[in-house]
């Protein structure tokens, strides 16, 4: 493993699904909702319906291009959220310190305390179903890890002693925050949004596949999953293509984000999972 | 008399593929049995690799590229790898620099010490674990009967290294490698870690091999000292020789870099010289040819 | 050593209470109500009447505030309070279901940690070897990997074309129900587990007391079982904890999956219902046995670890 395997094949498969779903609308044959037809139901793959077509006759192929679009929408905005708010409490807690500190330490450890999923699952129980819930839903309670390594950065920096001499020369706090201690801590930050893309990709087809996240007959590959699973020995490939999209998917991610923490910083490659 | 450790022209550093980045460049020098020698030299200097080499635990990358290591009159680097183990430890033991890492966190020291003889000498871990608190006892450990069950954590920095010292003496090797002993221990408990030193090889006539980079500790501990820089040994002589009538530019350098008591620069205190003050241009220094002592040392003089 | 323990179970209280009080909140601004859930099938109005009484039967015509203190009442006596669906104590319903979903969580978590320990203990001893490579690629692929997609396929391929295995339920709770909804859910903890023996294996390779151990004149295999082996057991053991804590969230999706009978899927057709005290029972159960294996984790690690106590 040279310079970055990990991070060209990462970008390389990322990149094919960002290309998916913004070229679904060129690339799809079919439109992923409309073109139910009974008559054509449950082909398996040939020249027309690359990768089969449903119960409903929808071809598989388009509707995964189309999937893909809410799969990153997912990934990208939901892990803006979590940055957004696992950055702003892990650094203030940690430069400020105080009372401050405990309160978000004590909030950081009673979200590790319940298991990511199962929050999801009950903010998606009082939100109802769809994307605008998902999005909430993943991005309010997947904070924590982003948070502490925020956290820990912002001290490990604030110990150099750069940050009292920026202090010493009157800088604000807010100032000394985006000027000094932000740029020094994207790095972490942005692998843990990487890798933490994935793990929403897989939360958003797991909460699909329960039937709490993307309704029918819009296409995510989740919920295209939660129907193979009704016609999985008549119709296997309605299972397989849209599993390993997200497979693929949520690859590229982790691939992506592990090569940026071997970039980043080599002496971590042994150290986290 | 023959040398008890006899390196020969030792070459070491990087391989890739056909080419060779050499860290050791030809590097020479004798122990005699009970002698203690040592080696001083700047971090980088090659001190570190060379006693790993002797003890057989480089580690990959690196590797012996040419050259041999004769210790009690075997080639050391031709020995097979289960020869070269029995040897490790019994005949041919070392002490870190790091006593905290370099003991086992999760074992009592007394175990740690034990070990050394149920692999050596036999022994069961009951009659080996009654041999560790001797052990302890030799290096001076207050209350050693308890202290065997203490974990390195709860022991200070000079109880650690005195627990190495015994570990490493425990088997009565021949030679002992003492890598910068006292580097990471405080001021005060150096001096009383180097007097064990000293005196247990002397009672027992092992040979130390002592390095560091402080000129002082070299001083008091060794017969002997050979000055390393850049992979090479450029000057050795016996330790007063050396300290009087440096030959070899950079050890010049080295002995002028030393605080002098006495001199006051401005204000009473006293200015530290950077070496290379004193060394006119450093990439000549290397060319220069190892310097040997001018007298031969007591031992070699009638062979 | 009791004292530690009995330290960290009082350290876990405020943590529930505030997990509970959360739980609480998020629940009280739900919107849709049970009973509207019960009486609308979508198209008609439900009887507004009907629901108005069935509110007052569940208590929830009662202001948030008074509804609260019962909820802290009922909790402090364990009381998780009554279903709105079955009628039935959440308690009961969940004693009925947890021991299903232990028996799955187990199941998985033995598979994941013998086939993954021995293999990341391997490839650590062998950077960069074949065995390495393939474990560490198979590694990121099982944790890429949608684990129902991975269930759906394994159920397809054992149960429906090769009809070795049940495809689906408990059956009489013999071990063939149990295999294929526990290697499903033991893929993900595997594939981390590995990566973190690994990884552990090499850092704890670096240290200096392993070189400290071969000066000692110690063949390689005395200092892996004496020297490194435990050492490296310190962080696998935490790992373990974490992974098996984390297990009870994803088994939610596996269990629904095989329609295993455990309170994961109790959790999920709770939630379909808004069979709010169920759900927020579940949610509380699952956080409590967490957060208890987690500080069963720190005694554990205190008792292989004896730098721990001394803290």
């Amino acid at each position: 493993m040279k310079l970055g395997f990990n991070l060209i094949l990462g970008g390389v498969l990322t990149g094919l699904v960002i290309l998916a779903g913004l070229l679904a609308p060129w690339l799809a044959h079919f439109d992923p909702v409309l073109d139910a037809d009974l008559m054509n139901a449950e082909l398996p793959p040939d020249a027309t319906y690359w990768f089969g077509t449903d119960a409903q006759g929808r071809d598989v192929y388009s509707r995964m291009l189309y999937g893909a679009q809410i799969s990153l929408t997912v990934g990208i905005v939901s892990q803006i959220i979590n940055t957004l708010i696992g950055v702003a409490l892990g650094m203030s807690a940690a430069y400020w310190g105080g009372w401050w500190d405990d309160i978000v330490n004590g909030l950081t450890n009673v979200m590790l305390a319940i298991p990511s999923l199962i929050f999801a699952l009950a903010v998606m129980a009082v939100l109802g179903p769809g994307l605008v819930s998902l999005l909430i839903a993943l991005g309010l309670t997947n904070w924590s890890w982003t948070c502490r390594i925020a956290r820990s950065s912002t001290l490990s920096l604030k110990s150099l002693g750069y940050v009292q001499a920026a202090q010493t020369l009157g800088y604000s706090d807010t100032r000394i925050m985006f000027t000094q201690i932000l740029p020094n801590i994207m790095g972490p930050v942005l692998v843990m949004a990487t890798l933490g893309m994935g793990s929403a990709v897989l939360s958003e087809a797991a909460l699909s596949f329960l039937g709490l996240g993307i309704q029918p007959p819009f296409p995510s590959w989740g919920s295209m999953l939660t129907d193979a699973r009704q016609m999985i020995q008549i119709a296997p490939w309605t299972a397989i293509f849209p599993g390993m999209a997200i497979f693929l998917a949520v690859l590229g991610f982790n691939l992506l984000g592990d090569g940026l923490r071997d970039m980043l910083d080599p002496h971590m490659r042994t150290r986290k999972l | 008399m023959t040398p008890l450790l006899d390196v020969r022209n030792l070459e070491l550093g990087l391989r890739h593929g056909a080419q060779a980045h050499r860290i050791l460049k030809g590097v020479s020098f004798q122990i005699m049995p009970g002698e203690t020698y040592g080696l001083v030299g700047e971090s980088g200097s090659g001190k570190s690799v060379t006693s790993l080499a002797i003890i057989g635990l480089l580690k990959k990358p690196l590797q012996i590229l040419g050259g041999e290591i004769f210790f009690e009159g075997r080639n050391l680097l031709a020995l097979p790898r289960r020869k070269m183990r029995s040897l490790r430890g019994s005949r041919i033991a070392m002490v870190f620099q790091e006593p905290m890492s370099a003991l086992n966190p999760l074992q009592t020291v007394g175990r740690q010490i034990a070990e050394m003889y149920v692999q050596h000498q036999g022994k069961s871990w009951a009659q080996a674990q009654k041999m560790a608190v001797e052990a302890l006892a030799s290096v001076r450990v207050p209350t050693p009967e308890r202290r065997v069950h203490d974990y390195p954590h709860q022991m200070s920095g000079g109880l650690r290294q005195r627990v190495m010292i015994a570990m490493a003496l425990a088997c009565d090797p021949a030679l002992l490698i003492a890598d910068e002993p006292t580097t990471a221990l405080d001021v005060t408990v150096q001096a009383e870690v180097l007097k064990l030193i000293r005196e247990l090889c002397a009672a027992r006539g092992t040979a130390v091999l002592f390095i560091s980079h402080d000129l002082g500790v070299i001083a008091t501990m060794c017969q002997r000292v050979g000055v390393m820089y850049a992979g090479c040994l450029v000057e050795e002589n016996a330790t007063r020789e050396l300290f009087v009538d440096p030959r070899h530019e950079y050890t010049r350098g080295l002995l002028g870099a030393l605080p002098k008591l006495g001199s006051r620069g401005l204000h009473g205190r006293q200015r530290l010289v950077d070496i290379d003050s004193f060394i006119a241009d450093r990439s000549r220094l290397t060319d220069t040819r190892f310097i040997a002592p001018r007298t031969p040392v007591s031992g070699e003089a009638g062979s | 050593m009791l004292r530690f323990t009995i330290r960290r179970i009082l350290q876990i209280i405020p943590t529930i209470v505030v997990v509970a009080l959360l739980i609480f909140v998020i629940f009280s601004v739900v919107p849709g109500s049970f009973a509207s859930s019960l009486f609308s099938d979508g198209k008609t109005a439900a009887d507004p009447q009907l629901m108005a009484r069935l509110n007052e039967q569940l208590g929830l015509d009662k202001p948030v505030h008074q509804r609260f203190l019962t909820y802290v009442g009922d909790l402090a006596q364990l009381d998780l309070g009554t279903s709105f669906r079955t009628r039935r104590p959440v308690l009961e319903l969940i004693n009925e279901r947890i021991w299903a979903s232990l028996q799955l969580a187990v199941a998985a978590m033995i598979f994941a940690v013998v086939v993954a320990v021995p293999l990341g203990f391997l490839a650590a001893l062998r950077p960069g070897s074949i065995l390495d490579t393939v474990t560490m690629v198979g590694a990121v692929s099982g944790l890429s990997m949608p684990q129902f997609w991975l269930g759906l396929l394994l159920m397809y391929v054992f149960a429906l074309q090769l009809n070795w295995l049940p495809s689906f339920g408990y059956g009489d709770g013999s071990l063939r129900n149990l295999i294929l909804p526990a290697i499903t859910l033991g893929v993900t903890p595997l594939a981390l587990l590995a990566r973190t023996t690994r990884a552990g294996v090499l850092d704890v390779l670096n240290g200096d007391f392993v070189r400290t151990a071969h000066a000692k004149g110690l063949s390689e295999a005395q200092v892996v079982r004496r020297h490194v082996a435990r050492n490296a057991l310190v962080l696998i053991i935490t790992t373990v904890g974490l992974l098996f804590g984390s297990l009870i969230g994803q088994a939610v999706v596996i269990e629904k999956l095989f329609a295993w009978p455990g309170i994961g899927s109790l959790l999920v057709d709770s939630v379909a219902m808004r069979d709010i005290p169920v759900v927020q029972g579940t949610i509380l159960v699952i956080v409590v046995w967490f957060l208890v294996i987690n500080t069963a984790v720190d005694v554990i690690y205190a008792l292989v670890d004896p730098r721990i106590k001394q803290e």
